[in-house]
């Protein structure tokens, strides 16, 4: 597609012949995920997850067809209905399971995916696209998530319900009226669980929409590299099929067996008991918590507990929150520095770890509960995230001086295996690859 | 511009969480928070060996079927399991025909409409129907229980942590208040009618003992019916009601694991063999 | 490519390393195959009825107060059933009939329980496109041959329910029952 080297598609076969004449789908697929798709060819293992979130797409879809046969829409019967699918349904617990499971991985490799775009400043031009597609895909999925998990009723779903579109009561003067529309009612109750419902199946669908509108804005300029060097001619490419198939095969495995070993032998682990007793509106679990891929949110949420003049704390906590995820919308333009690769830009490699381990704090924090020292953990953790996007990354592009870059992918290929005499070019993100001096 | 919106924002929200950061730590500080008596007394369950514990452990069914004696004779005349089914113990190893006779003789009957008046009535619960509740519903629980509605136990060990120790610690947890709580929480006096028990969430229950004296059941295999052996029967019963598939899921998941294993060695082979051409080997 | 393309030292050289090579790609994708396949069967299977639908799969029906000449409709898995009591006139008529000349042929004997042959039970479901035939009501169209009779196409069953008129190829069934008292029997 993008370089003019890509092989092109010649049918071999005349049913082949006669479909691609007629609808080039054959001719698109080869271009997308083919071997028509000319791929820089230093990839590391960290380059895997995007194939893996589709792979953890597919399987909530699948899963969650079939959830929603044996599902009741109803307040009276969603938590009967859902045990009678653990219990009665053939496989019915295997599909319950590998559904709920099935989006904590989803997540999982979402997380590393982005973080891996962080690091090797995948969001830059000429990709800013792929960038913003990718987070309206997070956010989809945030949305979904958050309704999935209302649906089997139990006493988290509701409170979590609750909890949630509270936030939006945090909206001065439109707040209550947006929040009793959000839900149907005064609390969650029939009317809200049936539009989660409703849209928890239609969102998915979605999803898969912008995952293709994702690819197809990456496949304009093609994938980017360890290096972050652009793709200079054939040498510093290989078609996707085989190399890339073989290698995504690979980590499908990988991610198979872990997802399987979480599954099928602590299947509860991520989740809460609370969600086990049916929903009571009447009585509050002791401690709310969201499913743990919300947590670094719900930490910055939480962080604010002091008053901003007129302005509500719990306003701010609101906005806040919304804030730590839109305003990686501008993250193209808020990190100025020509390096991609952070291999390449010391500065921002040191700085890069410390937010990981923001977030991680910031995520222990937000599963907590909401007493001290979590609640001071977590604005300085809120704090330093809030920085680290706004204020540091463009200090960092203004005053960085980033190593010699290789003169293009193949060099740093060719060079690494000569230095290091490695045999694999993978090497994790923080293992350093020897740029030659090409600069 | 944008980098300028973005530097005011981004000080605007860490300033603000900075600060209010010092008025927490200030206040934390000044005026620490007070320790509640939970934090102080309530316990993690104990430390209970099960037969299923461990990713190849398996139900041990004389204890289930023991479990479920325990449950019949005592825990049944307050607490239903309502998501189980007589015909769901051929699990435990009753045969269809013992099934039946504890469906016809259980002590609560199933509600029905009586089918010449359409009256609302009751009949014997067959092997299809699930346990009947012994209340109807959850004011009457309440009424018959000093306003304390006792829970569905049906999925009851994964509804708390560590469930399955949490059932046994509870039911042999019951103590008189520590003389050290009263001294320093003396507000905290178990209420009139409500029972200590230190794992227990808030500490005071409403349920009485359940299990107060050896030999409250007479076990049909000769076991001993210590109140421990029985709590720790009970804990392994709603362990299953509430994973009866437990065994399933495990063996459905080494075979699973075990061929993934396989599939991913051959997809790594597959993919070093087609990389051999781009990379040089060690 | 050509400009940094490696040799290959991994001792591959000669037809026998490419097939090797072959041969481990293809066992690759063949147990991913496998896999896949494997995947599919819970997936079909979930849609098989589940264990509380099984376990309803038996109806028990009482007969005592079904006089001869009337027939109960009642449901056995979700269908209608129908048990009428024959009356002595009907089961004469039924028996009456050369079994051999029905496009179903079966006697009375064979469509009921040995020495109860005054106890016809069927599926009340037209075995032409399972519409639920008329007659088991009072005062049904009972058809021109006494038995049930189907309104959506017109197919007429006998008094022992055989069909003998209309597009129905087989006579309504009888499911698996048996009598646990005199009074009483259990189908399924």
């Amino acid at each position: 597609m993008s370089f003019p080297w890509a092989e092109h598609y010649t049918p071999k076969h005349p049913v082949m012949q006669w479909i691609d004449e007629k609808l080039p789908l054959p001719r698109l697929v080869y271009n997308a995920v083919g071997a028509g798709y000319p791929v820089p060819r230093n990839l590391n293992y960290f380059w895997n997850f995007g194939v893996l979130a589709g792979l953890a797409l597919v399987i909530q879809i699948v899963t969650g067809v079939i959830m929603a046969m044996h599902y009741g829409a109803n307040t009276l019967v969603a938590f009967g209905t859902v045990e009678q699918t653990m219990r009665d349904v053939n496989a019915g617990w295997l599909m319950r399971y590998a559904h709920a499971n099935g989006a904590s991985f989803f997540f999982i490799v979402v997380y590393l995916h982005i973080f891996r775009g962080l690091f090797y400043g995948s969001y830059k031009a000429p990709r800013e696209m792929v960038w913003l597609l990718g987070l309206v895909i997070f956010l989809l999925m945030m949305a979904t998530a958050f309704m999935g998990y209302v649906l089997p009723w139990g006493q988290m779903s509701y409170w979590g319900a609750k909890v949630i579109t509270g936030l939006f009561g945090a909206i001065p003067v439109v707040g209550e009226p947006i929040q009793t529309w959000l839900l149907g009612g005064f609390a969650p109750g029939n009317a809200s669980l049936n539009r989660f419902f409703s849209l928890h199946f239609l969102l998915p669908f979605v999803i898969a929409a912008v995952v293709i509108l994702h690819i197809w804005a990456l496949h304009i300029p093609g994938s980017s590299n360890p290096t972050g060097v652009e793709v200079k001619g054939p040498q510093d490419t290989v078609p996707f099929h085989p190399y890339y198939t073989a290698k995504d095969g690979f980590g499908a495995g990988v991610f198979l067996i872990l997802f399987s070993i979480l599954l099928f032998f602590a299947p509860n682990y991520l989740g809460h008991p609370d969600n086990y007793i049916e929903a009571n509106p009447l009585s509050t679990p002791a401690h709310i918590v969201p499913e743990w891929y919300f947590w670094p949110f719900y930490a910055i949420l939480r962080a604010f507990t002091v008053d901003f003049f007129f302005v509500p704390a719990k306003l701010l906590g609101v906005l806040a929150m919304f804030s730590a995820i839109l305003m990686l919308f501008f993250l193209p333009w808020l990190d100025t520095s020509p390096v991609r690769s952070g291999n390449y830009r010391p500065t921002f490699k040191k700085f890069f770890w410390i937010l990981i381990i923001d977030v991680l704090i910031l995520g222990y924090c937000g599963g907590a509960p909401a007493e001290e020292p979590y609640v001071m953990i977590s604005q300085i953790a809120g704090a330093y995230y809030f920085a680290h996007f706004l204020i540091i990354l463009p200090l960092i592009s203004r005053f960085e001086r980033p190593l010699p870059l290789p003169g293009s992918i193949t060099e740093s290929v060719l060079n690494r295996q000569n230095i290091k005499g490695e045999q694999d070019a993978l090497p994790g993100m923080g293992a350093d690859p020897q740029p030659s001096n090409a600069g | 511009m944008v980098r300028i919106g973005a530097f005011l924002v981004g000080l605007f929200f860490a300033g603000w969480l900075l600060i209010s950061f010092l008025v927490g730590a200030v206040a934390y500080v000044s005026e620490p928070p007070a320790k509640t008596v939970e934090h102080e007394f309530h316990k993690h369950p104990k430390d209970v060996d099960f037969s299923f514990d461990g990713p190849f452990g398996k139900f041990d069914r004389p204890q289930l079927q023991r479990g479920f004696q325990v449950f019949k004779e005592v825990c049944s005349a307050c607490h239903s399991l309502k998501f189980v089914a007589f015909r769901d113990l051929a699990a435990l190893g009753y045969n269809e025909a013992e099934i039946k006779a504890i469906a016809k003789q259980w002590a609560i009957k199933t509600p029905d409409v009586d089918p010449k008046t359409g009256e609302m009535s009751t009949r014997d619960p067959v092997p299809a129907d699930y346990f009947p509740k012994p209340f109807a519903n959850n004011v009457a629980a309440a009424a018959a229980n000093n306003n304390a509605i006792p829970p569905d136990l049906s999925l009851m060990t994964k509804a708390r942590h560590d469930g399955s120790a949490y059932v046994y610690s509870l039911i042999t947890g019951y103590q008189s208040q520590p003389a050290e709580l009263l001294k320093h929480f003396p507000d905290a006096k178990t209420p009139e009618g409500l029972h200590y028990n230190p794992y227990f969430a808030n500490l005071n229950l409403a349920m009485a003992p359940p299990l107060t004296a050896d030999g409250q059941v007479t076990y049909g295999d000769g076991t001993k019916a210590t109140v421990d052996q029985m709590a720790k029967d009970v804990a392994a019963f709603l362990t299953w009601t509430a994973e009866p598939k437990l065994e399933n899921r495990r063996r459905a998941g080494l075979a699973t694991i075990v061929f993934l294993l396989i599939a991913t060695a051959l997809a790594y082979m597959s993919y070093q063999n087609i990389w051999a051409d781009k990379k040089k080997a060690a | 490519m050509a400009s940094v393309e490696h040799t290959d030292s991994q001792g591959l050289a000669g037809g026998d390393g490419v097939r090797r090579r072959d041969f481990i790609n293809i066992a690759a994708v063949s147990f991913a195959g496998v896999g896949a396949v494997a995947v599919v069967i819970p997936l079909i299977d979930q849609m098989n009825p589940s264990a509380d639908v099984l376990a309803l799969a038996s109806t028990e029906v009482d007969l005592s107060a079904i006089q001869p000449g009337q027939a109960i409709k009642t449901t056995f898995r979700s269908q209608p059933l129908f048990v009428r009591h024959l009356t002595d006139k009907e089961i004469a008529e039924a028996d009456k009939v050369d079994a051999s000349s029905l496009r179903d042929p079966q006697t009375l004997e064979e469509r009921t329980v040995d020495g109860k042959k005054q106890w016809l039970v069927t599926m009340g479901v037209c075995t032409h496109l399972g519409c639920v035939p008329l007659g088991a009501g009072e005062g049904e169209n009972r058809g021109e041959f006494g038995g049930y009779f189907c309104p959506c196409h017109g197919s007429s069953y006998d008094t022992a329910a055989r069909i003998r008129k209309g597009p129905a190829p087989k006579n309504l069934e009888v499911p698996k029952f048996s009598f646990t008292s005199d009074t009483a029997i259990l189908v399924g």
